[in-house]
């Protein structure tokens, strides 16, 4: 009971630190938060390497965690891939694919949703379409799109971008409907016109939500993009270790199983989680700089 | 303002209202809703006209008729004679010789206070951006705001929002505010300060003010002229001219004319207020 009373007045604490911003005021706090986080992860890491070294220890190999290759061997294979330019190759090009499917789906799916919210003759048109493609999940067309797209890395690309392409005009949509009709009023009534309103009001009103569908988006098309390059082969091959990497984060780690490298599996994992992680705080940033009035309250 | 502000040196009056007969039917199922009915009244120029009314009792449409946001059935409205809609043109078009300010406040909040006070002159392109600055700068310091400029609409309080919000719409110099409940959400204390302040400010710029409001004492304190609307659908039950002396502040709250007013027309309110809650009016 103490404790949630506790918890309720630190938020009440925060909310009034916030306004008078200042670093300093939550520091003692956010440093204190680090390291819980930090013993987080390193009491999950030490059950991960007990629990994988149990039959060296007690003689008593342990079901399923015991298949797991050490924490400690995984930090060797890593080391040993840190000069091997097949495994570089594979960030770089997983990059690469998420950045091309990603900016290819607020390219397009910016405007088309804008277009979707603003006209109605062209949402009554467009939007069954949509609807219906919508569910199809993105993985459902690699088939498809290996056949459409004369290149791998052409149909790698599509269906990321397929990935982030709903999520992004669903927010768009939903953003623009969304607008304060008396935004749109005061502007008219201050003289403004069409364009103005479009550019002044429905574009910044809107750009919350477009930071939503993007940071959303962003998540998806690493789901994707990994699983495309397990199922198509992740195009070329570079590198060392017979497990042949170097076609992508994904592919590392399809090919770092059927190849038996065990350790390599999880060093791809760990590193599509930092790669996302990456991305997600780029996005988060560039969201911050893009609305500074979301921030202020 | 009456006569007692006449004689303070001010350019020629402007912004005279005159809604003749207007009517305002919503189309729906049961064949359609009459929010207006055969609605006639002047707002004088450069005076405060109240108008008053339960919550749902159909002024907002006659703001909107007037805004040219929505259109009316039938009906006439013009500005200083001018024709603003009627049976030709029954949506009169929205101008910044109008502006409205809206009950929860409409200052776009990806602005600064200072971008949404050049808003208006900018879009028109009546200044300069630089001289639209300089303008909306001394124009906020003159209503007691400057030191905001550069802060967003969510960093201040919902008071100097709407203070920031009545200078947004008279840097475009217009003929008539029309305020719709502005003050609804503000305490009783912030309240009287803003009534005050919103008074000094027409005092300064003389602009005609259609007020809505539900309050009476508000309608009391601020206006001129006060229109009891009856609740929908919605048309003048009893008009009263305000004779309290101008300038005024808040210590005439407690005089005895103010009092009277309020006896006089405490019972019209409280009528339609009954009429409308037996009715189940949605608020808004």
């Amino acid at each position: 009971m103490r404790k949630l009373q506790r918890r309720f007045a630190s938020v009440n604490e925060k909310a009034r630190t916030v306004t008078a911003t200042s670093a300093a005021a939550l520091n003692p706090r956010s440093g204190r938060s680090l390291a819980r986080a930090a013993a987080a992860i390193v009491i999950l890491v030490s059950f991960w390497e007990i629990g994988s070294r149990f039959n060296e220890l007690a003689g008593v190999p342990l079901p399923m965690i015991g298949q797991i290759p050490a924490p400690s061997r995984v930090i060797v294979a890593w080391y040993n891939l840190l000069d091997d330019p097949g495994y570089w190759r594979s960030w770089y090009l997983s990059f690469l694919r998420v950045a091309a499917g990603f900016s290819a789906a607020m390219i397009v799916g910016i405007p088309f949703g804008l277009v979707l919210a603003l006209s109605r003759t062209f949402y009554l048109t467009a939007f069954p379409t949509f609807e219906v493609l919508r569910p199809i999940p993105p993985l459902a067309w690699v088939p498809a799109a290996i056949l459409f797209w004369p290149t791998q890395e052409l149909s790698i690309a599509f269906i990321t971008f397929l990935g982030a392409f709903y999520t992004i005009v669903i927010n768009v949509v939903g953003g623009a409907r969304g607008i304060d009709a008396r935004y749109v009023q005061s502007a008219y009534s201050m003289g403004a016109t069409s364009w103005n309103i479009f550019r002044r009001i429905v574009l910044p009103a809107t750009l919350p939500s477009i930071m939503v569908g993007a940071a959303v988006g962003m998540g998806i098309t690493w789901e994707v993009v990994v699983a495309a390059e397990m199922i198509s082969g992740g195009g070329s091959t570079l590198g060392r270790g017979g497990s042949g990497s170097g076609g992508g984060l994904g592919f590392f780690i399809w090919n770092s199983y059927t190849g038996g490298s065990y350790e390599q599996i999880i060093v791809g994992m760990i590193s599509i989680g930092i790669a996302g992680f990456v991305s997600s705080s780029i996005i988060r940033y560039v969201g911050k700089v893009a609305t500074p009035w979301m921030n202020v309250r | 303002m009456g006569a007692p502000a006449d004689n303070q040196p001010c350019r020629s009056l402007r912004g005279a209202i005159r809604i003749e007969d207007a009517v305002k039917i919503y189309e729906n199922d049961d064949g359609g809703l009459v929010a207006v009915d055969h609605c006639s009244f002047n707002c004088a120029a450069g005076e405060i006209t109240m108008v008053v009314g339960p919550s749902g009792c159909g002024k907002t449409t006659l703001l909107n008729a007037i805004a040219g946001f929505h259109s009316l059935t039938s009906g006439t409205i013009y500005l200083d004679d001018e024709l603003l809609c009627g049976p030709e043109k029954l949506q009169a078009k929205p101008g910044p010789d109008r502006i409205v300010v809206f009950q929860n406040g409409a200052l776009f909040p990806w602005k600064t206070n200072i971008e949404n006070v050049v808003f208006g002159p900018v879009a028109q392109g009546a200044m300069l951006p630089a001289d639209a600055r300089d303008k909306a700068r001394s124009m906020l310091a003159g209503a007691g705001l400057a030191g905001i400029e550069d802060e967003y609409p969510g960093q201040i309080s919902s008071g100097m929002r709407r203070r920031v919000e009545i200078v947004r719409a008279l840097i475009n110099d217009p003929k008539v505010l029309l305020l719709d409940e502005p003050y609804r959400a503000l305490d009783a204390l912030t309240k009287s300060v803003m009534h005050e302040a919103l008074l000094q400010t027409c005092y300064r710029s003389r602009v005609t003010v259609f007020f809505i409001t539900h309050d009476l004492e508000e309608a009391i304190f601020l206006g001129d002229q006060i229109e009891i609307m009856t609740s929908r659908p919605c048309r003048t039950k009893k008009r009263l001219k305000v004779d309290l002396p101008h300038p005024r502040d808040h210590t005439i709250v407690t005089s005895r004319r103010f009092r009277e007013l309020m006896d006089e027309t405490i019972d019209a309110v409280h009528e339609e207020a009954a009429k409308a809650f037996r009715l189940g009016e949605r608020e808004g």
